[in-house]
C-alpha cells in the first residue's frame, strides 16, 4: 500500500467522512425516496386512506376555485361590451332619430347603433310577453323608441361618462347602463375569491396536522430503528431523511388523488352544463384544470408534506436517544 | 487509545454512575470490566461510545477528546466505536443481512461493498448461511453473534459489549469470548464489561473492577 492510500482511508473515516460526492449524495436520496416509496406500498390501504383524507381537502378549494373560475369567464364575455339604452322622448319625430342614430354612429367610443323603433319595440314585447290582445285594446302605441349603444370601454367611469352625455341629449327621456348587475356579480366573484382562500387556507392546516400526526405516529412505529440507527453513528440529516421523503409522498399523492377527483367532478358536470347552454344558445363549455392551479395543487401539497414532516421530525426525532 | 482522567458521571436526579476515575487503555488490548450490578460497568462503555457525556474529567478516545465534542460530531465517533448489548438490540423486521449491513449503509458504503463486507462479517461469527434469516427465527446465541457481526461489520478500532453473554449458557459464553480474542487478535482495542468471574478470570487478562462507581482495582 502507498502512502497515498493510506491517507485516503484515514480521510474516508473520521473527519471528512461527512462529505459524499454529488453523485453518490443523489443516489443515496434516491434510494432512500424509493425506500420510502417502498415503506407506503407495505400498508397500501393506510397509507391511501391518509392521502385520500389529503386529497379531499384539497379537492374543496380547488374545485371551487374552477368553478368561480369558469364563472368569471361567463361574465367576462358580457361585460366585453357594454350597452346603453336611450329612451326616446315620445314626442321626438322618426326623422331626427335616424339623424340622431347617424351623428352617433360618428362618435368616437361608440362601436354600434340600434335603433328600436316604437313598432318593433311593441312587437317584440307583444312576442315575450304573450299580451298581445291587452296591448290590441290600447288606442296608442305607449312604447317609446329605444336606441341601443354599445362601446367597448375599459372601465366603469368612461361608461358613467358616456352615460350622462347621452342623458344630456334633446331627445333623451332617460338612459340606463346594462353593466351594473355585472359589476355586481364581479363584486360577488371577488366575495368569493377571498372566501375560497380562506378555506384554502384552513384546509390546507388541516392537511398540514393530518401529514404531522402520520409522521409522528411513524417515528413512534420506527422508535427502536431510529435509536440504533443513532447508535450506529447515523446522523441527524440520515435519520430526518426518509420521514421528510414520506411526508412529500404523502403531499404528492393527496395531490395527484384531488386532481383525479376535480377531473371526475368536472366530468360529471359537463353534461348538464352543455345542457344548460344549449338552452341559452350559448357554445358555452367548463373550462377543466388550467396547468397554474395544477401546478399550484400538487405543488402546494407536496409542499405541505414537506413541511409536515418536517415539523413531526423536528418535534419527535431529538427525543429518541440511544441508552 | 482510551484515556480516563478524574472522569465522573452524575445522572440527573443525582445518581452516581461513575466517579472520579482514571485510567488508560492501550490500542490492541482486551480489557474486561467487572463490578457487581450498579457498579458503573454500563455508564463507563457508555461515556466511551457518547451514549452519555461526563459531567466531569475528561475522556479522550483515539485523540479526540470527548469532552469537549460537538454534537453534530457525535455519530461520526460513534461509527468508530462498534457497541455489542446483552439484549443484542436487533431489529426483528428485517433479516440478519439488513441488521448486520446497517452501519455501513449510515455510513454511505455502495451497494458492492456492503454485499462483501457483511459476507465477511457473517462468516466470521459462522452466521453466513443464515443471511436471509430473521433474528427471532434464531436461537439466543446467533442472535448475539449477529449483534457481534454488525458492531464489528465497519472494521472500527474500539469494541465495547456490555455483558454480551449474560443471558448466554457457558459453553455459548466462552465460544463468544473466543470470537472476541480473534477480534483483538487483528487488532481491535476491546472493553468487555461481564460480572462474571469465572468467565473472564480465566481469560488472564486485564480486569478493571468498579464499586459503587470508583475504580475498585486494576489487575494485569
Ligand atoms: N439513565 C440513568 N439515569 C439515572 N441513573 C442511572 C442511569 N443509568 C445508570 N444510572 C445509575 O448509575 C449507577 C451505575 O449504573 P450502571 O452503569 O448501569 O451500572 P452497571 O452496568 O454496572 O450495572 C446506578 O446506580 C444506576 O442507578
Ligand atoms: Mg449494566
Amino acid at each position: 500500500m502507498t502512502g497515498n492510500s493510506q491517507k485516503k482511508r484515514q480521510s474516508a473515516s473520521f473527519d471528512t467522512g461527512r462529505r459524499l460526492r454529488p453523485y453518490t449524495w443523489l443516489l443515496r436520496h434516491l434510494q432512500v425516496a424509493l425506500a420510502s416509496l417502498g415503506r407506503f406500498t407495505r400498508s397500501p390501504l393506510s397509507s391511501l386512506m391518509t392521502a385520500a383524507v389529503i386529497a379531499i381537502a384539497l379537492t374543496l378549494p380547488t374545485g371551487l376555485h374552477l368553478l368561480l373560475n369558469n364563472l368569471q369567464l361567463l361574465s367576462d364575455s358580457w361585460d366585453g361590451a357594454t350597452s346603453i339604452s336611450i329612451f326616446i322622448r315620445q314626442e321626438v319625430e322618426p326623422q331626427r332619430l335616424g339623424q340622431l342614430v347617424s351623428r352617433l354612429h360618428t362618435k368616437p367610443g361608440i362601436d354600434g347603433v340600434r335603433l328600436i323603433t316604437k313598432e318593433q319595440a311593441l312587437e317584440e314585447f307583444q312576442q315575450l310577453s304573450g299580451f298581445s290582445g291587452a296591448l290590441e285594446a290600447l288606442e296608442e302605441n305607449p312604447l317609446p323608441p329605444v336606441v341601443v349603444v354599445t362601446s367597448r370601454l375599459e372601465t366603469p367611469e368612461q361608461a358613467q361618462a358616456l352615460l350622462a352625455e347621452l342623458e344630456q341629449l334633446k331627445e333623451t327621456d332617460f338612459a340606463q347602463l346594462d353593466m351594473q348587475w355585472v359589476r355586481r356579480f364581479q363584486a360577488i366573484t371577488d366575495i368569493a375569491q377571498r372566501a375560497i382562500l380562506v378555506l384554502a387556507s384552513l384546509l390546507g392546516a388541516a392537511v398540514l396536522l393530518v401529514v404531522v400526526n402520520t409522521i409522528r405516529l411513524e417515528i413512534q412505529n420506527r422508535h427502536a430503528e431510529i435509536e440504533i440507527t443513532k447508535q450506529i453513528g447515523g446522523t441527524d440529516a440520515f435519520i430526518r431523511r426518509p420521514f421528510l421523503y414520506m411526508g412529500v409522498w404523502y403531499g404528492l399523492f393527496g395531490g395527484v388523488i384531488a386532481w383525479l377527483l376535480v377531473l371526475l367532478s368536472l366530468r360529471l358536470l359537463e353534461a348538464p352544463v352543455a345542457h344548460l347552454a344549449g338552452l341559452y344558445q350559448s357554445g358555452f363549455s367548463l373550462i377543466g384544470m388550467d396547468t397554474p392551479t395544477l401546478l399550484v395543487l400538487i405543488g402546494g401539497s407536496t409542499l405541505l408534506g414537506l413541511v409536515g414532516s418536517w415539523i413531526a421530525v423536528g418535534r419527535h426525532l431529538a427525543g429518541i436517544e440511544p441508552d | 487509545m482510551i484515556h480516563f482522567d478524574n472522569v465522573t458521571k452524575r445522572y440527573p436526579g443525582g445518581h452516581t454512575g461513575l466517579s472520579n476515575a482514571s485510567f488508560h487503555i492501550g490500542q490492541g488490548e482486551m480489557v474486561f470490566l467487572t463490578g457487581h450490578s450498579g457498579a458503573g460497568k454500563s455508564t463507563l462503555l457508555k461515556l466511551i461510545g457518547l451514549l452519555e457525556r461526563s459531567t466531569g474529567g475528561q475522556v479522550r478516545v483515539a485523540g479526540r477528546n470527548l469532552t469537549r465534542m460537538k454534537q453534530r460530531q457525535i455519530p461520526y465517533h460513534r461509527r468508530e466505536v462498534g457497541m455489542i448489548f446483552q439484549d443484542h438490540r436487533l431489529l426483528n423486521d428485517r433479516t440478519v443481512f439488513d441488521n448486520v449491513a446497517m452501519p455501513l449503509i449510515v455510513a454511505g458504503l455502495g451497494h458492492t461493498e456492503i454485499g462483501r463486507r457483511v459476507r465477511a462479517a457473517l462468516d466470521k461469527v459462522g452466521l453466513l448461511n443464515r443471511e436471509k434469516a430473521y433474528p427471532i427465527t434464531l436461537s439466543g446465541g446467533e442472535q448475539q453473534r449477529v449483534g457481534i457481526a454488525r458492531a464489528v461489520v465497519s472494521k472500527p478500532p474500539v469494541v465495547l459489549a456490555d455483558e454480551p453473554t449474560g443471558n448466554l449458557d457457558p459453553d455459548l459464553s466462552r465460544e463468544i469470548m473466543h470470537l472476541f480474542e480473534q477480534f483483538n487478535q487483528v487488532g481491535v482495542t476491546l472493553i468487555i464489561a461481564s460480572h462474571d468471574l469465572e468467565l473472564i478470570r480465566p481469560m488472564q487478562r486485564r480486569i478493571l473492577t468498579l464499586n459503587q462507581g470508583r475504580l475498585e482495582s486494576d489487575d494485569r
